[in-house]
């Protein structure tokens, strides 16, 4: 087991590697000089080529790319155009705030979506079956970015009861395990939430009903085994597909909340993301990028590592 | 482009057909950083058969032997890692020789009636006609021949060219299988379990249309399965495998009759008989398989042969002539250090 | 936002013959299938409403999209003249939103098909060959699937700058590898039949071999799958406007109306859903009709 971890981690490397070349390639694929985005075009020419220098935009470009990967390397991440402060140290503060909101929306989604996909295939009434179908569907074609706007609409502006955007109430910095943050914590949760949910329902309702039909359910059903303990056991032979599902939408949460984030002003590394776009703040283009993909990877591995636990008969090679 | 008839035959009777020799297929399985493995499967180490004209050459072994391997290998599905083969006089795939496409008009392989041997998407004249139309043949002339070759297998041509397989029996898909081998006139036919899947009574049919079709056709038949009695009905030769290699080799009366390999004795013991009185009282074979990654040393049946002894570890038994077959055994060489060999 | 892997779907193997009466191809109960099926029908009949709604804008009699207006700024719901009223500009909606419907459309269809084409070609190769030539492709595709698929639409499109092309090039880059891989998987699966040994054994050249044996036997799971991106690829291009990485004002877009309509929840509420309500049918519609696809070509006999 641990040697198929360490196998799977050695194998990221070369991964790890595309993924820095992809975005310091990125720089590079802005249209014009990198030079142009950080200076007025009408600077005079020595400020120019003492940027350049500074930067190291005159060196060939592989010689560019190893000198990024070796600072970037030692957490440097350069500096925020915009901020003048570390990047590494803007993307951490960034990054904590989503985690925030992507583990209640994880927690939300999932749950949910284990009892209902159950539900659905255990139903004998094809309503309820029906039913949780539609909420599946509709979850999976929402865009989730309009349900933000929709959820304010009916909540913030008709409503008055949950406030619109932002991480807290007026003055504070951070988030709290506290009513006022809580409060602001719900429409961000519930609009992230909703794709999650959507997908996993849908592989849950649809794997535990081709387990079902399998004949070792049968089996114990003749054995004379409870509803409940086989349900038990419906479950662990359900669990490692819904677990790769459920890995993968963890995953595409990161990425997803880059929408929502903006809509509610949430700080977090979408929001981040966005801003540094509109700044042509590369620095913080590159360093939320790269440290969003890593995260993105290690999660795929650490689903991998524990779907092999979960389910003995996967070998991969 | 030839107009495919069938291919003349070139050295006369006594040259075989088909010479395979040395042949040698190990895969690698995987483990180590990018598949590189150190661990292989040795399918099928150093092998060499003939098959002469005419004859149908039994292959029989259980389930992992290479049998399949081998099949894939005469017909050039597989690469081997090593070894030669020479069809009628002309060296396969070599600067002198016969490429592996000429070879393919020759040697063709009837497989077993699985879930895909057929394209599901093609009708059974589209299938038949595939390879005539590969090989140059005009549509008209193709769509002859597809109807010729549904008769000669019992099937109406007017009935069963435009079905798709999963409309047909296994016994109609299997006798399909065997009009696609014999689409490109071939001399040599392989069939890799060929009648297994097979219901008993349709596969005395088909056995039976296979007989008839190799007087008719001139054909050669290497015929592979694990059903002995099948294998028996069949043959004039049969070659006994194990684990990747021959162990025994020889007409069918003497390898039925005189078995003189322990896993043939084996093999052969372990048919239920259909007379009551004959009981079976212990297991003809001990152990279990061993892993074909890490065969054992010397002769590769000793971990489960009840005669092994210290020589059977340490040297590998050779085919060696006794009486009417070959066998690969220490106890049928003379000299080779057995206790029950000859002196 | 999610790409499904249907690798992850559990079913009946992808290829499979289906149960028909005397001597229908398969292709041919596959239409029949889809004919019967209320659902698939209703939804191809919104969309087909949505795409010539869209295509034939211009004759529609509609209000100039472009025009606007200081004064008739945020006209609610059924104002004579403006039937689903006026944007924070003053142009119409109605006119506003089918012209939309072209530019959205047209944003998430395109880089499927492109995708589908580059994504579906090197990755039938990849399970054809095998080997090395395999173990290349899906390694530089594993380089982009190290990305959740917004992040790197949103790092792509932020990198070259907003507008419309630049969007259909990123999108298009963030869709090859999944139907890259799904491609490979199922050409892999297929690979291994029999049949294609058989063909192998014929002698037939490789070219004709996969144009006979392969594609149609994979060609089908990847169109699914194709489908199923469709919607997602509508809702990421209007994500992607929303962000205004993509199309460009003044342009009519559904996810750029929802953002410069932002400002108007408060006057409007449901004047500035409306975009959304567009995104959100059609992204119903395709969900369905790519699901109704594969009912009708997966069927457990």
């Amino acid at each position: 087991m641990l040697l198929y971890a360490l196998r799977r981690l050695i194998y990221l490397v070369p991964v790890a590697f595309g993924v820095s070349l992809l975005v310091f390639a990125l720089v590079h694929l802005a249209p014009g000089d990198p030079i142009s985005a950080i200076v007025p075009p009408d600077a005079p020419q020595e400020v120019v080529d003492k940027l350049k220098e500074y930067y190291g935009f005159d060196k060939p470009l592989p010689i560019q790319y190893l000198r990024w990967l070796a600072v970037t390397l030692t957490g440097d991440f350069g500096t925020s155009i915009g901020t003048g402060r570390p990047v590494a140290t803007e993307v951490a503060s960034a990054f904590g705030n989503t985690i925030i909101l992507a583990i209640a929306a994880t927690l939300l989604a999932f749950t949910l979506a284990v009892i209902l996909g159950t539900a659905a295939a255990y139903a004998k009434s094809r309503i309820v079956d029906r039913l949780v179908t539609l909420i599946s569907l509709m979850g999976v074609s929402v865009p989730h970015f309009w349900l933000a706007i929709v959820l304010v609409i009916i909540f913030s502006v008709e409503l008055g009861a949950l406030p619109p955007m932002g991480i807290g109430p007026e003055n504070s910095t951070g988030w709290r395990l506290d009513g006022p943050h809580l409060a602001h914590m719900v429409l961000p949760t519930i609009a992230l939430s909703v794709i999650p949910l959507g997908v996993v329902t849908r592989t849950v309702r649809s794997t535990i009903k081709e387990i079902l039909n399998m004949e070792f359910v049968t089996t114990l059903q003749a054995k004379g085994m409870r509803d409940g303990q086989i349900l038990r056991h419906v479950l662990k032979n359900a669990a490692p597909t819904c677990l790769a599902v459920m890995g993968l939408q963890a995953g595409n949460l990161i990425g997803g909340s880059i929408l929502i984030e903006t809509v509610f002003a949430w700080p977090g590394t979408g929001f981040l993301l966005n801003s540094a776009i509109f700044r042509r703040d590369l620095p913080i283009l590159q360093g939320t990028t790269l440290v969003l993909a890593f995260f993105f990877m290690l999660l795929n591995l650490t689903v991998d590592i524990i779907q092999t636990m979960v389910d003995p008969r996967i070998k991969r090679n | 482009m030839d107009s495919l008839v069938p291919i003349e035959d070139r050295g006369g009777p006594a040259q075989p057909l088909l010479l395979a020799s040395g042949l040698r297929k190990h895969f690698p399985v995987g483990g180590g950083l990018l598949g590189r493995g150190r661990k292989v499967v040795r399918a099928v180490d150093d092998l060499t058969l003939s098959v002469a004209k005419g004859e149908t050459l039994g292959v029989v072994g259980e389930s992992g032997c290479g049998k399949s391997t081998v099949a894939r290998l005469l017909i050039r599905l597989l690469k081997p890692d090593r070894g030669t083969m020479v069809l009628d006089g002309d060296p396969v795939d070599e600067p002198h020789g016969i490429t592996v496409n000429e070879l393919r008009r020759q040697v063709q392989m009837v497989f077993q009636d699985s879930y895909a041997s057929l394209n599901p998407r093609l009708t059974i004249a589209e299938t038949l006609a595939f390879a005539p139309k590969a090989h140059g043949l005009p549509a008209a002339e193709a769509r002859e021949r597809v109807r010729d070759l549904l008769s000669k297998v019992g099937l109406e041509p007017d009935t069963y060219a435009e079905r798709y397989p999963h409309e047909l029996s296994g016994g109609q898909r299997q006798r399909v299988n065997i009009a696609r081998a014999l689409a490109l006139r071939p001399r040599l036919v392989i069939l890799d379990e060929a009648v297994s899947a097979l219901d008993k009574s349709v596969e005395a049919q088909v056995l039976n249309m296979l007989v008839d079709l190799k007087t008719e056709l001139s054909l050669t038949y290497l015929f592979i399965s694990h059903d002995l009695n099948v294998v028996q009905y069949l043959s004039d030769r049969v070659l006994v495998m194990y684990l990747g290699k021959i162990v025994e080799l020889g007409p069918v009366e003497a390898i039925y009759g005189n078995p003189q390999h322990p896993y043939t004795r084996a093999l052969l013991s372990a048919r239920p008989s259909m007379d009551p009185r004959k009981r079976t009282h212990e297991a003809p074979i001990q152990g279990d398989p061993p892993n074909p990654i890490d065969p054992p040393s010397g002769c590769r049946f000793r971990t489960r042969c009840p005669f092994a002894e210290d020589v059977c570890a340490r040297v590998e038994p050779l085919l060696a002539e006794t009486g009417r077959q070959e066998v690969a055994c220490h106890m049928r060489v003379a000299g080779s250090g057995h206790s029950k060999a000859a002196a | 936002m999610t790409i499904q892997s249907p690798s992850l779907e559990l079913g009946a193997p992808l290829v499979q013959p289906i149960a028909t009466a005397g001597g229908r191809s398969y292709w041919q109960s596959v239409r029949r299938r889809l004919r019967r099926d209320p659902v698939t029908l209703i939804c191809a009949g919104v969309l087909v409403l949505l795409v010539a709604s869209a295509l034939f804008a211009p004759w529609l009699g509609l209000n100039d999209p472009y025009k606007t207006s200081m004064i008739r700024r945020l006209y609610p719901l059924g104002s004579p003249g403006h039937l689903l009223g006026t944007d924070e500009l003053g142009r119409d909606m109605l006119s506003r939103l089918i012209y939309g419907g072209r530019l959205s459309l047209f944003m998430g269809v395109t880089p499927v098909v492109c995708a589908l084409l580059i994504g579906g070609l090197l990755g039938i190769t990849a399970g054809f060959l095998g080997g090395r030539v395999n173990m290349l492709i899906m390694r530089v595709m594993d380089v982009f699937y190290a990305f959740p698929s917004v992040l790197l639409a949103i790092s792509l499109s932020g990198a070259m700058g907003a507008g419309a092309e630049n969007t259909l090039l990123s999108l298009t880059l963030v869709f090859i590898p999944p139907v890259c891989r799904v491609s490979e998987s199922v050409t892999t699966q297929v690979r291994g039949f029999d049949f294609v040994d058989a063909a192998r054994a014929s002698g037939a050249g490789m070219l004709t071999i996969v144009r006979v044996h392969v594609l149609g036997n994979v060609l089908g799971p990847i169109l699914v799958y194709a489908t199923s991106l469709i919607s997602v690829a509508i809702i990421l291009a209007a994500g992607l406007s929303f962000l205004g990485l993509g199309v460009k004002p003044p342009e009519p877009e559904w996810g750029l109306m929802l953002n410069t309509l932002r400002q108007a929840i408060y006057v409007n509420p449901v004047l500035a859903a409306l975009p959304g309500v567009m995104i959100f049918i059609t992204s119903i519609c395709f969900n369905l009709m790519s699901d109704g696809l594969r009912a009708a070509m997966d069927v457990k006999a």
